[in-house]
């Protein structure tokens, strides 16, 4: 899925011959073996008639921090015999830079940002994989940054641009990252030593030689196969990572001529009016939303969720229909809220435990066991049972003692056990039971003053009630996220006559819902309200 | 797990929720770094090829010296040095050298007083200028009286980029106090040289003289060629047992009024006659143009450089343009600067950091022997920061192209000269500033200090934020996100002092302040614990034993559990607190107990007792813990015995990608993921094959009940005969149950 940039070029590999040194920066994160992979660089060099010098910075930087490595070469001639040392530069001269190393794509970014990746000369062998950072991960909702924009980078600082997982290719092998980039510097021939040559450092190591050689050989020939031309496949415009990339292409298309090849015999009758009375672009969805409320619930849960869809489709006036699209999302997802029931039934399922197996990378001989870490608050409780038993019993100071007792130091349960397994079970087969739950009946009430308001405002701005739809994202989580979600959703949608009285009240509440997912207090919201604090 | 303090109970509880026990008798913990094997090559005799560190080549320099004592402080970039010392026992040993970890820089410092009265060479090292600002009491002291054997004093200095500290210049100390400085050029031929160089001026000035070793130079690797080991010529035994005294060296009235006339009248003479005549400093090219640089030895490599990319030398520093190269910067010999100046038009100096002290000081050597050449400095090139590649060839340019604009070929310079926003530039924006974020450093995965952070983010939910006093280690990664905890850090062990002034009787909240264990032992017990006893303040002071000084690369302190070699360890912490007078201390086991940790610091910051609360924070660093369980893990697996492996996971059905649980995390093995669910847009949490399995995101789930989403997966190597029984009952009932579970939902998806 990648292609080159530009032919490769000789001219980098005859360089080295004249009196200039060669310059390879790494990058790389503290503990990534960045500081093994200049070594052996460096011991290839030693060992094939080079001098050569490694620096690095040290100390704190090197936890998980980003870190650079620099290494110089230079060959021993006639006119510098070994007493003759040449006098090489300990920190890298942006634009002097002839081979980039990045272990991480975002590594690659910071390398051209620092200047050391430039079109006229640099060979830039970066792994495609992303190690997020601090503010990608604590996001409430989607911060990745786009990787596209990463590669793109890629293509217009360097002379050469050589690109795979290497990190995917070291742990297929079982070995580190440092391997397969090695593997990869090779194969890129701007050092001017061999396959050989660089594996017979690595076979004069220490251990895992075997697994290193292993990734070494993955990460020559992934960069190989990298500078081989190929047409660019991308489609969409931001797919933060391949695997991201939404349903393929005849799935859709399935959808959208003929849902009902996509669900069994239960929700046929569903399906087939997915495909009378909903626009095309909201289909796909509205087939994942039907087999979703039905796996939940049952086939008249999904009948329901239809209903609710078809209020919107009515007053849907939007471009692309995206108001019924993302109202089919989140009206699904509203629906199938996260309970206990749920939540049991997900955990005991087959598919689920073959998931955890395959990721314990545990072999046939070994064993696995999983267990899970409960923390039912009394309201996850009274939720689930029939509305006046759980409206009683949650104002019932005993059964308040009770549960605290239970549940106060969390709850462990070994799925993987017999016993663990039948609560757990016993716990999903309570789904019946949910139409009569407390919880299922404010939930349903909410849901449809949701739809409501909608279609409300639909008419009139079809664009503030696809706003006022994507706010249905706020509610997520469990426990205290679910319930500082769900106040911030309540607090914008009590907004919406105020927000009516702008000039664009549409991208007011696009706003409001910006800073409710900004800030985890609350606090960001309360200002954009223009609450007092 | 918490315990009030238990002598029999120091040891390694357990770490990690269910890590296995570890009672470490007799078991001997190194650093974070081992250079057994390398430093077999400090044997090395005479005219062999060293090959390796520059920190080993340091090592290597001392033994060729005859040194008889060594002592420091670890700390970036010298814990190395400490850590190659500490691993070359054996072989100082052999050569009678005596070497200690010292307890602060100042310790180390005062340990240069061996060399007051006996011809003995003594070298002590610490991390610049933070160190030296602990030394400089013994150092001034030192200084003042002078030295007969000599003493070297070796700085890491830690300046620019990759420093952990304020960015300061060591040359003040060798100012102020007047002792000499070294900068040599950064290659390990040079740097050796200067060691052995180093003392032999410092005997011949009776001063002591520092060593400064750039932050790359330390980890700079190259070779050079060995000369013999030497044995001390005076010992440490034969001093003892030969007590001299000479009170005219002692820092007292009157003498201290002649050691400041002996510094100026007989020591530095002294000093520039012997770096004249030794040649320390060197002249390049010296006559061959009317202008020159002048340069610090440390940053020769990068100069060349420069003047290799405009055409002005090669990679053999054979410069076109002339160069004096100070390799030592401290004193400035007005001699040679004035003879390296007659006929110049103009001279360069490339001095790094600020104030420019060498600037001035040129500056009052050329104006009082009337030398009319042009001295630039700081108005070609930036008055602060690094002097990396591309500030010096930026200011070499300039220099050149106001006074030799032939000498360069403007076709063809390099392209750092260019401005940015040229798209000639190597900074030429060529990647949106938003797709590279920043990457500080933080707490490795499985690391025990993470949980005590998480704990106090929870705590200060119910009983709301107060100040907080950081200090140095590698707790102070606690300022960044995601947990934002700590707004000042004054110095080592100086987390609790810090604190000190907020102690408002009229206040019913109480500050918080955190000290690790290393600052603990290196001051943080006197200047902060007794100073809270002394005062009665009523702060909150927790103490992140991790068992070693972690953030420099895991060296033991008194309070270490392991059996060290040569070292006296296991002296608990809140023993020494209740000693000095604290009457409320816990010492927690184990810090990955989230809840019970959230629960210790409400009730630390509530209770009626008056005075000084002292939480002891106990958890082995992981990387120590693992680097040591790791290999012991994987042998018992390859004999057969029945090991248990945990990791946790993340399931993706349940996970709505709200990522609160990374919000009190912000472990690295926990990160996000593109979410399965066709419907949901949000990246899920998913947990990746680096885990662990130190149990913190379990202990998060439940302390601040989180989601149900996390699971531990414990894998059974080598399991037990009822292993597999129990197996196949539950393999048969599980999967009975579940076909049930799927027939349910049989006709809602596509066969």
């Amino acid at each position: 899925m990648t292609i080159t940039n530009s032919p490769v070029s000789a001219s980098s590999i005859t360089r080295a011959s004249s009196a200039r040194p060669l310059t390879m920066a790494i990058l790389a994160m503290g503990g990534e073996g960045g500081g093994v992979l200049a070594d052996w660089v460096v011991a290839v060099a030693e060992a094939n008639g080079y001098f050569a010098q490694n620096t690095s910075v040290a100390g704190v930087a090197q936890r998980t921090g980003a870190t650079v490595y620099y290494v110089e070469m230079l060959p021993k001639t006639s006119e510098s015999p070994e007493q003759r040392e040449p006098i090489l530069s300990t920190m890298p001269t942006p634009g002097e830079v002839d081979i980039v190393v990045a272990s991480e794509l975002m590594e690659s970014g910071r390398a051209i940002q620092r200047g050391f990746c430039t079109p006229d000369r640099t060979t830039l062998i970066a792994s495609t994989n992303r190690v997020y950072s601090m503010p990608e991960r604590t996001a409430m909702g989607d911060g990745r940054i786009d990787s596209q924009g990463l590669i793109d980078a890629g293509k217009n600082s360097s002379k050469r641009f050589i690109r795979a997982d290497f990190n995917k290719l070291a742990i297929d092998n079982r070995s580190v990252i440092s391997a397969s980039l090695f593997g990869a510097i090779a194969a890129a021939q701007v050092i001017p030593f061999s396959r050989e040559q660089c594996e017979d450092i690595i076979r004069g190591g220490g251990k895992g030689i075997e697994a290193s050689l292993a990734a070494f050989d993955a990460g020559f020939n992934a960069a190989l196969a990298s500078e081989r031309p190929v047409v660019d496949l991308t489609i969409g415009s931001r797919p933060p990572e391949v695997e991201d990339s939404g349903p393929a292409a005849e799935v859709l298309s399935m959808a959208i001529n003929n849902p009902s090849a996509l669900v069994g015999p239960k929700l046929t009758q569903c399906a087939e009016r997915i495909h009378s009375e909903f626009p095309e672009q909201a289909r796909y969805m509205l087939v994942e939303g039907i087999k979703r409320c039905a796996e939940y619930q049952d086939v008249k849960y999904a009948e329901q969720y239809l209903d609710r869809v078809a209020r919107i489709v009515q007053v849907d006036s939007t471009p692309d229909n995206k108001l019924t699209l993302e109202a089919a999302r989140y009206t699904a997802l509203w629906m199938t809220y996260e309970d206990t029931i749920r939540v049991a039934f997900h955990k005991t399922r087959k598919v689920r435990f073959d998931r955890v197996k395959e990721e314990s990378r545990a072999s046939d001989s070994e064993m696995v066991q999983v267990r899970e870490f409960l923390h039912p608050q009394i309201e996850e409780i009274t939720d689930t049972l029939p509305t006046p038993i759980g409206r009683w019993l949650l104002n019932s100071k005993p059964f308040q003692w009770i549960v605290f007792k239970i549940t106060n130091k969390g709850i462990k349960i070994q799925t993987s056990s017999v016993w663990g397994f039948t609560v757990l079970y016993l716990l999903a087969k309570l789904r019946p039971l949910r139409r009569r739950s407390l919880r299922f009946g404010i939930e349903q009430n909410r849901i449809d003053n949701w739809i409501s308001t909608l279609v409300s405002l639909a008419p009139g701005n079809g664009e503030l009630a696809y706003q006022v739809c994507l706010c249905q994202q706020l509610i997520k989580g469990y426990g205290d996220t679910h319930a500082n979600g769900l106040r911030n959703f309540t607090e914008i949608i009590d907004y919406i006559p105020t927000a009516e009285k702008s000039p664009d009240p549409a991208n007011k509440i696009k706003v409001l819902r910006g800073a409710a997912l900004s800030d985890e207090t609350g606090t960001a919201l309360k200002v954009a309200l223009g609450q007092a604090l | 797990m918490l315990t009030s303090y238990l002598p029999h109970a120091y040891a390694w509880g357990h770490v990690g929720a269910h890590a296995p026990r570890l009672v470490n008798e007799g078991i001997i913990v190194m650093a974070e770094r081992s250079f057994a094997n390398e430093v077999q090559e400090l044997r090395l005799g005479a005219g062999a090829e060293f090959r390796g560190e520059g920190i080993l080549a340091v090592t290597k320099g001392l033994l060729q010296s005859g040194v008889a004592y060594v002592g420091g402080y670890q700390g970036a970039p010298i814990s190395h040095l400490m850590d190659v010392l500490g691993d070359a026992h054996e072989i100082l040993e052999e050569l009678d050298v005596y070497f200690e970890n010292s307890a602060s820089e100042a310790t180390a410092a005062a340990m240069l007083a061996a060399s007051v009265h006996y011809p003995l060479r003594g070298a002590v090292t610490f991390k610049s200028t933070v160190g030296t600002n602990v030394a400089s009491d013994a150092l001034a002291n030192l200084a003042s009286g002078g030295v007969l054997g000599g003493a070297l004093i070796i700085i890491g200095e830690d300046y620019g980029e990759g420093s952990s500290i304020m960015q300061e210049r060591s040359h003040a100390f060798a100012m102020k106090s007047q002792m000499w400085l070294l900068d040599p050029r950064p290659n390990l031929t040079a740097i050796v040289d200067f060691v052995e160089k180093g003392f032999e001026l410092s005997e011949a000035s009776s001063t002591p003289v520092m060593l400064e070793l750039r932050l790359r130079s330390c980890h700079l690797h190259g070779s050079f060629i060995t000369r013999d080991n030497k044995r001390p010529q005076f010992t440490l035994k034969e001093a003892i047992e030969n007590p001299q005294r000479d009170v005219s060296r002692v820092v007292l009235p009157p003498s201290s009024f002649t050691h400041e006339q002996e510094k100026v009248k007989d020591r530095w003479p002294a000093a520039v006659k012997f770096i004249q005549e030794n040649e320390l400093n060197e002249f390049v090219a010296e006559k061959n143009e009317n202008i020159g640089i002048i340069l610090q030895g440390g940053l020769f490599n990068t100069v060349n450089r420069s003047l290799e990319l405009l055409g002005l030398s090669d990679p053999y520093g054979n410069s076109q343009i002339p160069l004096y190269v100070l390799n030592v910067t401290y004193p400035i010999i007005d001699q040679e600067v004035l003879r390296f100046c007659e006929g110049k038009d103009a001279i360069l100096l490339v001095e790094e950091g600020q104030p420019d002290y060498i600037e001035q000081n040129i500056n009052t050597v050329l104006r009082r022997a009337g030398d009319t050449t042009a001295l630039h400095g700081k108005d070609l090139l930036p008055v602060a920061g690094e002097y990396t590649p591309a500030a010096v060839t930026k200011g070499v340019t300039a220099f050149i192209q106001k006074y030799l604009p032939s000498k360069i070929n403007s076709e063809n310079l390099p392209a750092i000269v260019f401005d940015n926003d040229d798209p000639r530039s190597p900074f030429a924006p060529r990647v949106a500033p938003e797709l590279v974020q920043g990457r500080p450093p933080g707490f490795c995965t499985g690391c025990p200090e993470r949980p005590i952070f998480a704990a106090l983010k929870l705590a200060e939910r119910e009983v709301g934020s107060h100040i907080v006093s950081a200090d140095i280690g590698c707790h102070l990664f606690s300022i960044n996100a995601p947990f934002n905890i700590g707004a000042t850090t004054m110095g080592y062990g100086l987390g609790s002092a810090s604190g000190s002034a907020f102690n408002a009787k009229d206040s019913d909240k109480r500050t918080i302040a955190f000290m690790g264990d290393g600052g603990f032992w290196h001051n943080g017990l006197t200047s902060g614990v007794g100073n809270a006893v002394f005062n009665e303040n009523d702060q909150l002071l927790v103490v992140v034993d991790n068992a070693y000084s972690a953030a420099t690369g895991g060296q033991d302190v008194l309070s270490s559990r392991a059996e060290a070699l040569n070292r006296s360890t296991n002296h608990p912490i809140e023993r020494a607190v209740r000693g000095i007078g604290v009457k409320w201390s816990r010492t927690m086991t184990n810090t990955f107990k989230v809840a019970e940790m959230r629960d210790l610091f409400k009730e630390a910051l509530t209770t009626k007792e008056k005075g000084p609360k002292v939480i002891v924070a106990q958890s082995e660093c992981t990387l120590n813990r693992e680097r040591r369980e790791k290999p012991a893990r994987a042998k018992k697996i390859k004999e057969g015995k029945r090991v248990v492996r945990e990791r946790y996971g993340v399931d993706p059905e349940t996970c709505t990608g709200d990522h609160s649980c990374i919000r009190i995390s912000g472990c690295p093995s926990l990160t996000i993921g593109p979410n399965p669910d066709p419907m949901r847009n949000d990246p899920i949490a998913t947990v990746l094959d680096s885990c662990v399995g130190c149990g913190l995101c379990g202990e998060n789930a439940h302390a601040a009940a989180l989601c149900p989403s996390f699971y531990r997966t414990e894998v059974i190597y080598n399991p037990s005969w009822w292993d597999k029984a129990k197996l196949g009952i539950r393999q048969r009932y599980i999967g009975w149950l579940q076909k049930g579970i799927e027939k349910q939902l049989i006709g809602i998806d596509a066969a």
